[in-house]
């Protein structure tokens, strides 16, 4: 039973990683369709916003949470830079976006590489962070108890936003008929803008969550770029939702498959789980009603 | 609104075809070129300098390690020369980037070969990179200085390998473990060559000296989602945990130990990757305590060591620190230099001939190349990780292990290779 327990914890934890890391990427590929291979280069940015502030701020809880917001600023500025030099121009080509911003994450990384070096940084988690509750004989460790809630928080953020703003509304708007948003008087490019800046900013707020769990350096957004695609794939181009019920439910399948097994069989086990559902529901878990998208 | 429109088919087609692109420069990387195989190249020795090929990643995934490594061996030829070289001629080191790209480690072997002449190569760290580049040496008759520990079972007639073999580092780390009366262990590695030929021979030792092995888990390289396995690690009631983990993995691993409320003290972890570096950049909280086998520390006592880390601090650093494969790589110019001199020659027939016996004050200690198996008689330490990020030595072997990698001295393992 504890076991039972355990591991269930572990799942929803590896569901809130996942979760954290493909939310971005529901807006920017979910609702805008842009293939941004960079995205995981904004996870990075995040990380070391982390690590450049905590050289100024001595205390790991404020740095912490200072960085929170200014790692969505600066990763989310990094995409809106990247959409208004870039992408932009090229929405009407997906297979060329998706070699372009491959080319960017390559440069990012580069980057990281010349400013920051080669090896990994590390910063330190603040106390509270680092140890766990018990409660009998079930451990929840406290950092991944603060991911599991930071994932909640920017899912019931991102869905406010969405459901009750006007900015909201518009994006909503140009994703469902971007034509009919546009002759309604929408600026869909200022739009763009604005979900690519939202969506690139939510990486910058995975990376800091990450800085908790796992290294910090040069590569650390192509760990996990490809698992962020597979949440959106399979959760349904263009939903929330299926993005959350996606990442919990590979995540505790992950957990209960690498403790009956091995970690390189689960990975296996669970691809191929994706491609079967994929080939029974190409569309994905949830879909969005228009004409256009898939 | 068409513009926007993208299909699940053609997303997969475009990621599969970056992938099929990183594969396929792969598959484009032949090594040997057809009119030359078969024949020794001539090293170019006729001139004033020597040149020698140092064969490092200095850039992707390994660069982290093998840059440390690229640098201890221009310190090297920087010092040898200042000294008035070799044989009377100066070294000319040619840098080739491996790039963390085992194909292309056999394409820059060949070119520093037939290309630049030179008289040795220094470099690979990865066990997949020296059997990429393998076939090249032995093919050209050229030699390679391998600086890392590694899995054993090999011995080319063109490499030199100066890293500890398995009985000298795996061998001797049960045995502390056994010692200090460990006996449960838990196997944790990641996925490939090296942890998987080292936990073989681990359970070898394992049922002939009575230990349990109680576990054993692998995970892909690179991999950094850890829970799963420290809970089966936690709850496997092991004694130890063998850790064979490579790279970016150690940090979520060693992350996620902590925090499930696991430490030195409740079940210690010795590790046989985790060098002064990686302390580094893993974090001293988590490691502080951990256990590790090497044969070299920077805190290992000695004036050759004293020299050596002041020399490579005030080359790249002062708070940079040394490591194992560091200074196997520094000693390994140095060794070549003695077996050249030995020889009074550069030929590579010459020098091989010429290199068993020869010994050095390394800054591990006293080192001699054993001229049959092309290994080096090293010692083994293990270390335990302070607060202040360095490794305090707390058990050695008392002398120098002669090399054994096929480990055909062990009865135990011989159902082993």
């Amino acid at each position: 039973m504890t076991v039972v327990l355990n591991q269930s914890f572990t799942g929803i934890s590896i569901g809130a990683v996942l979760l954290l890391i493909a939310l971005g990427l529901t807006l920017t590929f979910g609702q805008m369709g842009v293939i941004n291979m960079a995205h995981g280069e904004f996870i990075m940015a995040g990380a070391y916003t982390t690590y450049v502030l905590q050289k100024s701020i001595s205390s790991a809880g404020v740095s912490l949470l200072v960085a929170l917001p200014l790692a969505f600023l600066v990763a989310g500025a990094m995409g809106a830079l990247l959409e208004w030099l870039l992408i932009r121009r090229l929405y009407t080509r997906p297979l060329d976006t998706l070699l372009v911003t491959w080319g960017v994450s390559l440069m990012l990384q580069q980057l990281a590489r010349d400013v920051f070096g080669a090896p990994n940084v590390q910063t330190a988690a603040p106390d509270i962070l680092t140890g766990n509750i018990s409660a009998g004989s079930v451990t929840f460790a406290n950092n991944r108890l603060f991911i599991l809630g930071l994932a909640l928080l920017c899912v019931l953020g991102l869905t406010l936003i969405l459901r009750f703003t006007p900015l909201g509304r518009r994006i909503r708007a140009v994703v469902q008929n971007r034509d009919l948003a546009e002759v309604s008087g929408i600026a869909t490019g200022q739009v763009d803008r604005i979900t690519f800046f939202i969506g690139s900013g939510l990486a910058g707020v995975a990376g800091v969550a990450l800085t908790l769990v796992g290294p910090i350096g040069p590569t650390m957004g192509t760990n996990y770029i490809v698992d962020a695609f597979l949440v959106v794939v399979v959760g349904g181009i263009g939903q929330l939702k299926g993005a959350v019920i996606t990442a919990f439910a590979l995540g505790v399948l992950q957990s209960v498959l690498e403790y009956s097994t091995t970690v390189s069989v689960a990975k296996v086990v669970v691809l191929v789980a994706i491609v079967a559902f994929l080939q029974w529901r190409p569309q994905g878990l949830y879909t969005l009603r228009t004409r256009s998208l898939a | 609104m068409s513009g926007l429109s993208i299909s699940r088919r053609g997303l997969l087609a475009g990621i599969s075809a970056a992938g099929a692109t990183a594969a396929l420069s792969a598959c484009g990387a032949k090594t040997g070129s057809d009119t030359s195989s078969g024949s020794a190249a001539k090293a170019d020795t006729s001139g004033s300098t020597v040149k020698v090929g140092l064969l490092n990643s200095l850039s992707g995934t390994m660069a982290i390690s093998e840059v440390t490594v690229h640098n201890s061996l221009l310190l090297a030829i920087k010092e040898i020369n200042a000294s008035g070289g070799v044989l009377g001629k100066k070294l000319k080191p040619i840098s080739q980037d491996g790039a963390s790209d085992w194909p292309t480690f056999a394409e820059k072997a060949e070119a520093l070969i037939t290309d630049d002449k030179v008289a040795a190569t220094f470099g690979c760290w990865t066990s997949a990179s020296r059997k990429a580049v393998k076939p090249v040496f032995e093919r050209y008759k050229s030699l390679l200085f391998y600086p890392v520990q590694y899995e054993g079972l090999e011995e080319s007639p063109y490499i030199f390998y100066i890293g500890a073999t398995t009985n000298q580092q795996i061998v001797p780390a049960l045995d502390y473990l056994k010692k200090q009366g460990l006996t449960k262990l838990y196997l944790v590695g990641s996925d490939y060559v090296f942890p998987r030929t080292a936990n073989k021979i681990i359970k070898a030792y394992a049922k002939a000296k009575g230990l349990t092995v109680v576990g054993e888990d692998y995970a892909p390289l690179g991999s950094t989602e850890f829970s799963t396995i420290v809970n089966k690690v936690k709850g496997a009631g092991a004694d130890a945990v063998f850790n064979t983990l490579n790279g970016d993995s150690n940090v979520a691993f060693f992350k996620e130990y902590k925090s499930a409320g696991l430490t030195a003290k409740s079940l210690p972890v010795l590790s046989v990757s985790i060098a002064e570096e990686e302390v580094k950049s893993i974090g001293t909280q988590y490691l502080d305590g951990q256990l590790t086998a090497w044969n070299y520390y920077e805190t290992t006592p000695g004036a050759a060591n004293k020299k050596f880390v002041a020399a490579y601090q005030a080359a790249y650093g002062k708070d940079k620190p040394t490591s194992d494969p560091m200074e196997a790589a520094y000693i390994s110019v140095y060794l070549w230099k003695a077996m050249v001199e030995k020889a009074g020659s550069f030929d590579v027939a010459k020098v091989k001939a010429a290199s068993d016996g020869i010994v050095f004050d390394a800054p591990e200690g006293t080192v001699t190349v054993d001229g049959a198996t092309q290994h080096v008689y090293k010692t083994a330490r293990i270390g335990k990780v302070g607060s202040d990020g360095l490794i305090e030595e707390v058990w050695n072997s008392g002398k120098p292990i002669k090399p054994d990698p096929y480990l055909k001295g062990y009865s135990w393992a011989s159902g082993l290779s």
